[in-house]
């Protein structure tokens, strides 16, 4: 792990405004981002681990526990949300039994992010699995997708 | 290559294409087209084509705005115009090489319309059809037409021949023909774009900066995936003809990271104009030098307002700061910078590809050329939509797109997204653009249009959008911080059952105070949606205040799921559905829902069969069911009439 993230981490060295890519590069390598990760960018970028955090936790794309091996994301945005996709979530979070105030489940299988909107609007109510996107979404629909993966 | 041999090649590449003996087919898969399919469709073409032997050219296309009709695919027979067809499944898509490509049945059914010369019978012309006669599309022109992944497609289709015109002009030329173009920006404020140029150009220093804010954050809005996923090329050009008329040497795009695919494209674009001698020093010979990068948003919607942007290419945290000064004179890392929007950028490429005047020519008087909207909702034809500015209302929600999907009464349609206002029915024929908008309340906003039908609840919508502000604000200030917090707790005390009379009078003194000292437009415009549901829609608010009624059947909280005990024949249909088992009956028993148990999912309700209808949903009433299941009675046969 360190390996890899110190030479992905190096190119950002001396760049101007490279926290929040350094922070994307770890992320995409790591799937999170642990205090190593933090402290890295930190010493990489001439910061403390303190700004690095507090600029990372201001993003939302940003997790700091470890995901799931597969992320689903749905859409609460305007035109999904008035096509009924709060219940695609509860569909969602009712089927992998995901604990209250939990993002991921408890075999690490999936973790569940809402999203404010994925742009594909005219497709409502859609949801994302890792990289596939899923449109004209119904909660039995969901529960059909979630059992095949 | 140079680029006038990658030109003359691109040229004779694109006119060998045209006059192809070959079948041409393209396959629309941009993220919405992908969403719906498009590269299973993809696959079985292929398959499908391979099999029957035929060498067809099959191009990927971005998205020609058709999103209610994905997977989309476009065939041209040589000798025959174009044909659009929608909803094309895999299955079809090897319907249409058996029936078209082999036996020469175009297959009516399945098609949109035909696009150019000639007539195939049964099919209406493309641009006859109500989805297209009101649009005019300048902008998007190439989507759908050109390989989103080739520099060459755009360069034969009058690609930077925008720029290589502005080359030739002085800087302060061009900037006279944005002006006199009447391009006000398209991310929302509307401000006149030539002005603003000119602005940061007048700005002492030699060190300036050109951004493009490709954030979109708006929920709705994806005009700016459409075009950068679709035709990337037109925005980079407008990029170029800006910072050689503006006097920038550096650019950056700031690009949501929940938008890859738009990234994935204009990475390789960038990279085919490094090649084609498009970007670096001494662009084609000249002595204007510049470059472009391309950041990632990490996810904050606050960071789509220019200094909460700018800050966070600095790698801070995305915190807007007052102005004065403004970007034009203080910016990124405190020089002079421009910003404008994707969509901008794409209509400065198609000005100067023409001109200044041409462009004024559409659009109102205020408000001229025209605007990409993504159609959204409750409407037929959703999609991304290019129309003059000034159409009147009902045009786009009735012609273009196609009227109300559900069948249900039209309510309201929501502009602007989270910082805008709703338009009710009694509006229809007001023309779209600023000025108009504005006055009713709302605002053009970056060009989300979501339509609302009668079971849309417009409190609880002004809940949903004061959510979304309360979640993205950075914070920094107190009006904001504090009092969208205070109006949502309002609200969703509404939404519950729990309002008071009061709540309306605090909900617009918070409004005015939210609007009047906040430090960005977040804050400034986050009671927008708030405001114009009461000034339109007062009655519900009331509804739900004094009667803990939602006349939508839309809040939860205030409504309740009954069987009708006259109607229930004791299928078990719902009791096996039920999630939470809070259905109880026995076969043949009338089946009642326990209260306390139900959460209010629907699901009884969508699988009731449709003959039976015994599951309603109320609001503000109770229906009488028996305290326990009892046998379903004997009922008279239905006599069916004569």
């Amino acid at each position: 792990m360190d390996e890899k993230l110190k030479q992905s981490l190096a190119a950002f060295r001396g760049q101007r405004g490279a926290t929040i890519p350094a922070l994307q590069k770890a992320q995409e390598i790591l799937g999170y981002l642990p205090e190593e990760a933090i402290s890295e960018v930190a010493s990489l970028l001439g910061m403390s681990t303190n700004e690095v955090y507090g600029v990372a936790t201001f993003y939302s794309q940003f997790r700091f526990e470890r995901p799931g091996d597969h992320q689903i994301k749905c859409c609460l945005g305007t035109a999904c949300y008035v096509q009924g996709s709060s219940r695609i979530l509860e569909a969602v979070e009712d089927e992998l039994k995901l604990p209250r105030d939990r993002f991921t489940t408890d075999d690490y299988k999936f973790s569940v992010e809402r999203v404010a909107c994925l742009g594909s609007c005219a497709l409502a109510p859609v949801m994302v699995i890792d990289e596939s996107v899923y449109g004209r979404m119904t909660p039995a629909k969901a529960r059909e997708i979630l059992n095949k993966i | 290559m140079s680029y006038e041999e990658i030109k003359s090649q691109a040229i004779s590449e694109w006119g060998a294409l045209q006059q192809s003996k070959k079948p041409r087919i393209f396959v629309g898969t941009a993220t919405c087209g992908r969403a719906a399919g498009a590269m299973a469709t993809l696959e079985a073409l292929k398959k499908e084509l391979a099999a029957a032997r035929i060498d067809a050219v099959i191009m990927q296309v971005g998205c020609i705005g058709f999103c209610y009709a994905e997977p989309l695919v476009d065939i041209i027979k040589p000798g025959r115009p174009r044909i659009s067809y929608g909803s094309i499944t895999p299955q079809l898509a090897a319907q249409l090489v058996k029936d078209y490509l082999i036996n020469d049945n175009p297959r009516p059914d399945l098609a949109i319309g035909t696009i150019g010369d000639g007539e195939i019978p049964g099919i209406p012309k493309l641009a006859e059809t109500p989805l297209m006669k009101g649009q005019v599309r300048l902008a998007t022109r190439n989507c759908g037409f050109i390989d989103p992944t080739d520099i060459k497609h755009y360069i034969a289709n009058s690609g930077y021949g925008g720029f290589t015109k502005a080359l030739k002009m002085t800087p302060e030329a061009v900037i006279d023909e944005i002006k006199k173009s009447g391009l006000r920006g398209r991310g929302g404020a509307g401000f006149p774009t030539g002005q603003k140029w000119e602005f940061c150009r007048r700005s002492a220093g030699k060190e300036k900066y050109l951004i493009c804010n490709a954030d979109e954050g708006d929920p709705g809005a994806f005009m700016n995936r459409s075009q950068l996923e679709s035709d990337p090329h037109s925005v980079l050009e407008g990029m170029l003809i800006g910072a050689y008329a503006i006097g920038t040497t550096q650019g950056f795009i700031y690009c949501r990271a929940e938008y890859p695919l738009a990234i994935e494209h204009l990475e390789i674009a960038i990279k085919q104009m490094r090649d084609a001698g498009l970007l670096g020093k001494n662009i084609l010979g000249s002595n204007f030098s510049f470059d472009i990068e391309i950041r990632e948003g990490a996810g904050a919607f606050v960071c789509g307002e220019e200094t909460a942007l700018m800050v966070s290419i600095e790698g801070k945290r995305g915190m807007p700061r007052s102005r004065p000064p403004f970007p034009a004179v203080s910016g990124l890392w405190g020089k002079p910078s421009n910003i404008n929007n994707v969509g901008t950028w794409a209509d400065v490429s198609t000005i100067m590809q023409n001109s200044g005047e041409w462009y004024s020519k559409y659009g109102s008087e205020k408000s001229k050329g025209t605007k990409t909207f993504s159609l959204a909702g409750k409407v037929v034809r959703t999609g991304l939509i290019e129309v003059p500015m000034g159409i009147p209302l009902k045009n786009i929600i009735y012609e273009i797109g196609g009227g109300i999907s559900s069948g249900k009464n039209f309510k309201a349609v929501l502009t602007g997204g989270p910082s805008g206002g709703c338009l009710p029915a009694n509006l229809m024929d007001l023309p779209v653009d600023y000025e108009n908008l504005a006055q009713a309340g709302s605002i053009v906003g970056s060009g989300g249009m979501l339509v609302a039908d009668e079971s849309t609840c417009m409190v609880d919508m002004a809940r949903f959008f004061l959510s979304f502000c309360q979640s993205e604000s950075c914070g920094k200030c107190v009006p904001c911080r504090v009092g969208t917090r205070q109006m949502l707790t309002i609200l969703e005390r509404i939404t519950k059952g729990k309002g008071t009379p009061e709540d309306i009078p605090t909900l617009e003194k918070l409004a005015t105070l939210l609007k009047s000292t906040s430090l960005c437009a977040l804050g400034q415009t986050a009671p927008n949606p708030t405001l114009t549901t009461l000034r339109y829609f007062r009655s519900e608010f009331e509804a739900h205040i004094n009667e803990k009624r939602c006349p939508s059947l839309a809040c939860k909280e205030l409504t309740n799921y009954y069987i009708l005990p006259d109607k229930c024949e004791g299928c078990q249909i719902c009791f096996r559905n039920c999630p939470v088992q809070a259905i109880s009956g026995g076969k043949r028993m009338i089946h009642i829902i326990d209260q306390s148990k139900c959460t209010k999912c629907n699901t009884c309700f969508s699988v009731c069969p449709e003959r039976f209808s015994a599951v309603v949903k109320v609001s503000g009433q109770k229906i009488e069911v028996p305290a326990e299941p009892i046998p379903v009675p004997e009922r008279p046969k239905a006599v069916k009439a004569a």
